[in-house]
């Protein structure tokens, strides 16, 4: 379990990063090394050229711009979930933050990692898909940004080209007072999820529903909205909400099986996880006055 | 058998070195010189190798040599010897060092790759080329079995290398009177063993004496030394094999490997060391595995509950090759009747070779499936006949009174099996008193009123422990009056130096500070045979107290010379002999090591034997039989079906305690290896054979995020089988854990649930469990 050879280099700004990307075949860009490296030590990946990115200083931090907040790539999950202004402003990223890995691995891992690596259970990128983020990407052409809708291409492949690099994740937050909720369900605490959902609701003074965001994560290759579903909510009362429409929609995705699921027991619990999260979302939402 | 010392919950000697990294394995040696191996290992599951090709592989940067068998010709040849030889097994079915051409699971090694680091030398075995003859695989034990099945060994014309089968009474007579007759399957899961240090062999050829120095993370160190010494034709004095410390054995270490052979060939050939440490990858594909079997059961019993006999039959999965012989399915059938007391049984096992690594015994061996069988019988039982499954046990256990209790079982050489002592009924009601299983359906509805089924499980079991033929240990008090204990049992993280100096500052009337343990190095005590199937404790323990009670006669000897006083007037304490009620008229040990150390010229008082120094084995001829009643709970989320253990109790009895903490501790991890069993660990095999569970995020071990807290009392009762009255403590967690959670888990899935004969169980079957009993 070592990794095959393979050349190492430490930019120390954007522009080598950039440089490097450019010149460079067969590279990988090294984050967290979270996933990257046990895919190396496996012999899975055998890239030529690691760029390690740890050194480029502001590719990390979290600020509010008026674009809304800004996450940068190289933000470990740590400072994430320890982020006062991401606490404030999107709870729901804490909530699924809480359940990605274990303290060790968050100390190294990153957002920004997470979101080009693309497990189909990893918990960031699906909550960057429940929040319509959009990912700034920085390429020879100079920066374009992404919305999240166009991110995802598959099975652990995402819209990144060959010699672009994510810079930060932004994400506008929901207004205050919004509800959210999360749930998923892993075999032992910190393994990658087997499926989950989250739901995020806004509601008017008359305890209507005005907004909603439904999403299933670990059941496709991708996270997965409910658009039906988030549209069928719109309008109805908070207490007397008609779930099985959610559930239904979640149930009938196109489930991943795997040598230890089913895509029938996948469905299943997809249902179960929405329901919950859904369920979640109404008791955190604060009523508007 | 209790002193100052012994039976005292110290904390462990070796803690302080081992948790603060401070620990030496086997990956820490570096020698001058030294090589990093690395195995080409095959990806086919059975297949003839046509040609290597090595040269591609031989030019790579840092590769100094690349070696298959035909490269040893000139050193030893032909597969290895046979750990346990069996009269069933005709033809021992072994490993050759390298493979001899045909490969008969994915991870066998082919060849060796020598280099100046070990990521070089992986580079160079992806590059060694194999033109391979594909074979039929077959890697499903019950189609393995039937006859037209691809063998495993294209030699054999079948795959049931052996039939086992053991017994006693009439089971047809005791069938036909019986109340109830009820047949049931089981299918009980193979399962890896993941020590946390993998294997690891460094191997040092002295280039002045020729001499050969292994050191090795295992469990049989002696074994190792043994038959390589046969293997290359050499005398064991010229192999010295050491294990320094081990992280873990739990029984897969106990086989001598193919790459202890390996690794010492090259190191022959190449006249420099070699070191080989093994990654995960490899252990999930080259370390043996644990216990599948298939059983079929018949079981007879009155309206009572009374259980009478038994007949079954099993299909033991194998794997390829059998290095420790028969003593894996042997342990199954040794198991019977465990704490019931049988009329009849009739037991035939078929052990069926599959192209997969092989299994040997794994914590327990198969003593948990067969807890799983009876138990689960048990449970079965209760419900067909609608009673408490207490009452089912009560009826049908050994009774304390019956002690010792000849079962109607054989030992290997013949003697008839007797559990030595013990109250199996005890331990079952108190285990129910702790956990509380009057009130449990108060729980039940509480966690009812939660969403959540909540279940009680109950199960116990009989461990044969002790296992001969013996182990033995040398005490010796240094001029300084240091004590040094040498055994050649091997230790793998279990506290033993602990444990031996207990008793031996006990004996000798020291400190445990006084006392330093040198444990299974060849050159430091001359025999030993394996830390196994719980018998160190009794085996190398007693030897402890044997040789200390003879260096404590010794030093009364000369302590009466000198003083000129009567032995028995004489005591040991805080390091001297003194004369009892006059703490001022003594001599220390250290003056008479010092003295009987000889000086030039002057005799010995008495014309005693030089040396303050014994040696002593303990001949373990009848096994002790410790004995355990467990009891959990269990909450199932009927809608994703995750089951969590919230409450786990263990009653056990392993006779006379040293160390109450290392037995809490043996207890503790053998009842997580259980709930991994019962829930968790599952290694699965595609129908080629190719292994689709090779990491820890498919394969799922227990965590500790997963564990309850587990609630240990014990049961003292001391066992007359050997001097300390110890029993063994190594398995007993294990052995009826699964069956304890599964129990659990069929009660709290209700009465319209199934029979649950299986493990591990997924939340996946749960959800489908509750859709049919809806
Ligand atoms: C034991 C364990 C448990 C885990 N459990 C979970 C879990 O429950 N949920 C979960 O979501 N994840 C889990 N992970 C994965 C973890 O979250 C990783 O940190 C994450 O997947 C990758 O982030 P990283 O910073 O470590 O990236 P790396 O491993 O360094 O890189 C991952 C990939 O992304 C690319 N990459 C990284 N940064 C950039 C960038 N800025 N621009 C372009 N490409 C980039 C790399 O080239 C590589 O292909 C777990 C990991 C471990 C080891």
């Amino acid at each position: 379990m070592k990794a095959p050879p393979f050349q190492y280099h430490r930019p120390q700004t954007r522009e080598e990063l950039s440089a490097l990307l450019s010149s460079l075949e067969n590279a990988k860009i090294l984050a967290g090394g979270q996933s990257l490296m046990p895919m190396m030590n496996l012999r899975v990946l055998a890239p030529e050229h690691l760029i390690d990115i740890n050194r480029i200083s502001d590719l990390a931090g979290i600020r509010e711009t008026a674009d809304g907040i800004e996450i940068g790539a190289m933000t470990r999950q740590a400072d994430v979930l320890s982020s006062d202004i991401v606490k404030a402003r999107i709870p729901l990223l804490i909530r699924a933050l809480e359940h990605v890995g274990h303290i060790q691995t968050r100390a190294r891992g990153t957002i920004g990692g997470s979101c080009c690596h693309l497990d189909p259970s990893a918990e960031q990128p699906a909550m960057c898909a429940a929040l319509d983020a959009e990912l700034i990407v920085t390429g020879p052409e100079g920066r374009r940004i992404v919305p999240i809708s166009e991110w995802f291409e598959g099975l652990l492949q995402s819209a990144l080209g060959e010699q672009e690099f994510l810079e930060a994740i932004r994400i506008k937050p929901w207004a205050k007072g919004h509800g959210y909720g999360f749930a998923e369900y892993a075999r032992r605490h910190g393994d990658f999820a087997v499926a989950g959902g989250a739901a995020m609701i806004k509601a008017g003074n008359d305890g209507r529903i005005t907004r909603a965001a439904l999403l299933s994560f670990g059941v496709e290759a991708s996270p997965r909205r409910l658009s039906d579903a988030e549209v069928a909510l719109i309008g109805q009362p908070i207490d007397k909400l008609d779930i099985e429409p959610v559930v239904t929609e979640a149930r009938a995705l196109d489930a991943m099986e795997d040598v230890h699921v089913t895509a029938g027991y996948r469905r299943h619990l997809a249902g179960v996880l929405i329901r919950r999260a859904l369920h979640e979302a109404c008791t955190t939402l604060e009523r508007q006055p | 058998m209790s002193g100052r010392l012994f039976g005292a919950a110290i904390t462990r000697v070796e803690d302080a070195r081992l948790l603060t990294g401070t620990g030496h394995y086997v990956d820490d040696i570096e020698l001058p010189g030294m090589l990093h191996a690395a195995f080409v290992r095959a990806n086919f599951a059975h297949g003839r190798i046509r040609s290597i090709d090595k040269g591609d592989a031989l030019a790579m940067p840092g590769v100094v040599a690349i070696y298959t068998m035909d490269d040893f010709a000139d050193i030893a040849q032909g597969p290895m010897p046979a750990m346990a030889p069996h009269p069933l097994l005709k033809t021992p079915i072994t490993y050759h060092p390298l493979s001899d051409a045909e490969v008969r699971h994915v991870g066998e090694a082919i060849a060796i790759v020598l280099a100046d680091n070990r990521a070089n030398a992986e580079d160079a075995a992806a590059a060694v080329m194999l033109d391979v003859e594909y074979l039929p695989a077959v890697s499903d034990v019950v189609l393995a079995r039937v006859a037209n099945s691809p063998t495993t060994h294209s030699q054999y014309a079948s795959n049931i290398a052996a039939t086992m089968k053991a017994g006693f009474g009439d089971c047809s007579k005791v069938f036909a009177k019986a109340d109830h007759v009820l047949t049931e399957h089981f299918d009980i899961h193979r399962g890896g063993c993941h020590a946390m240090e993998c294997r690891g062999v460094v191997a040092n050829i002295d280039l002045l004496t020729d001499a050969l120095t292994i050191s090795t993370s295992s469990q049989s160190p002696y074994m190792v030394r043994r038959h390589l010494a046969a293997y290359l034709k050499r005398d064991e004095n010229g192999i010295r094999v050491m294990t320094p410390d081990v992280g873990g054995g739990f029984g897969p270490k106990a086989n001598v490997y193919a790459e202890e052979f390996a690794v010492a060939l090259a190191a022959i050939k190449i006249r420099r060391p070699v070191k080989w440490i093994e990654d995960r990858q490899e252990h999930f594909v080259a370390t043996t595995q644990q216990r599948g079997q298939i059983w079929s059961l018949d079981v007879a019993f009155d309206n009572d509950g009374r259980m009478r006999a038994i007949s079954g039959h099993c299909i033991h999965d194998n794997g390829a090759y059998a290095p420790y012989g028969l003593i894996l399915p042997a342990t199954a059938i040794a198991s019977f009747p465990g704490p019931y007391a049988l009329e009849a049984l009739d037991l035939t096992v078929d052990v069926v070779l599959t192209n997969l690594v092989p299994t040997s015994p794994v914590r327990g061996a198969c003593r948990p499936n067969v807890a799983f069988l009876l138990e689960r019988l048990a449970d079965r039982i209760a419900r067909h006949l609608g009673i408490d499954r207490q009452d089912v046990r009560q009826r049908s256990f050994v009774k304390a009174d019956q002690m010792p209790y000849t079962t109607g079982m054989k030992a290997r050489d013949g003697s008839p099996i007797s559990y030595d002592s013990g109250d199996y009924v005890g331990a079952l009601n108190l285990v129910l008193e702790k956990i509380g299983a009057s009130d449990f359906e108060t729980r039940r509805k509480e966690a009812k009123r939660r969403g959540k089924l909540r279940g009680l499980g109950i199960a116990s079991c009989v461990e044969d422990t002790g296992l001969g033929p013996f182990e033995g240990a040398s005490i010796r008090v240094t001029p300084a009056g240091r004590v040094i204990v040498a055994t050649g049992a091997s230790s793998q993280g279990q506290g033993h130096r602990t444990a031996f100096a207990q008793i031996a500052a006990d004996a000798l009337g020291v400190e445990l500070d006084d006392v330093t343990v040198e444990t299974a190095d060849t050159a430091k005590f001359p025999l030993g045979i394996s830390t196994i199937a719980s018998r160190i404790a009794v085996t190398a323990g007693s030897s402890v107290q044997l040789a200390a009670d003879k260096v404590r006669a010794k030093a009364i000897t000369f302590a009466s010379h000198q003083l000129e006083v009567d032995e028995q007037d004489l005591e040991l304490e805080a390091g001297a002999v003194h004369v009892k009620g006059i703490p001022d008229m003594k001599i220390k040990l250290s003056e008479i090591a010092g003295a009987l150390a000889g000086s030039t010229g002057v005799p010995l008082p008495g014309n005693m034997e030089p040396d303050l120094a014994a040696t002593a084995y303990f001949n373990s001829n009848a096994l002790t039989f410790a004995y355990g009643a467990n009891a959990c709970e269990v909450e199932i989320d009927p809608e994703t079906g995750d089951i969590r253990v919230v409450r786990y109790v263990v009653v056990h009895d392993c006779g006379k305690l040293i160390n109450p903490l290392i037995v809490d501790g043996q207890i503790r991890g053998g009842v997580v290896h259980g709930i991994g069993n019962a829930l968790f660990e599952r290694m699965i095999y595609d129908e080629q054979g190719q292994p689709l569970t090779t990491t820890y995020g498919d394969y799922l071990l227990p965590m500790a995020s997963e564990m309850p807290p587990i609630e240990i009392h014990h049961m003292e009762t001391p066992s007359p089988r050997n001097p300390i009255g110890v029993k063994g403590a190594g398995e007993g967690g294990t052995i009826p854990a699964a069956a304890c959670v599964i129990s659990a888990v069929e009660d709290a899935l209700g009465p319209n649930g199934p029979f649950i004969s299986a493990h591990p169980i997924s939340p996946q079957q749960v959800v489908q469990w509750l859709e049919v009993a809806r």
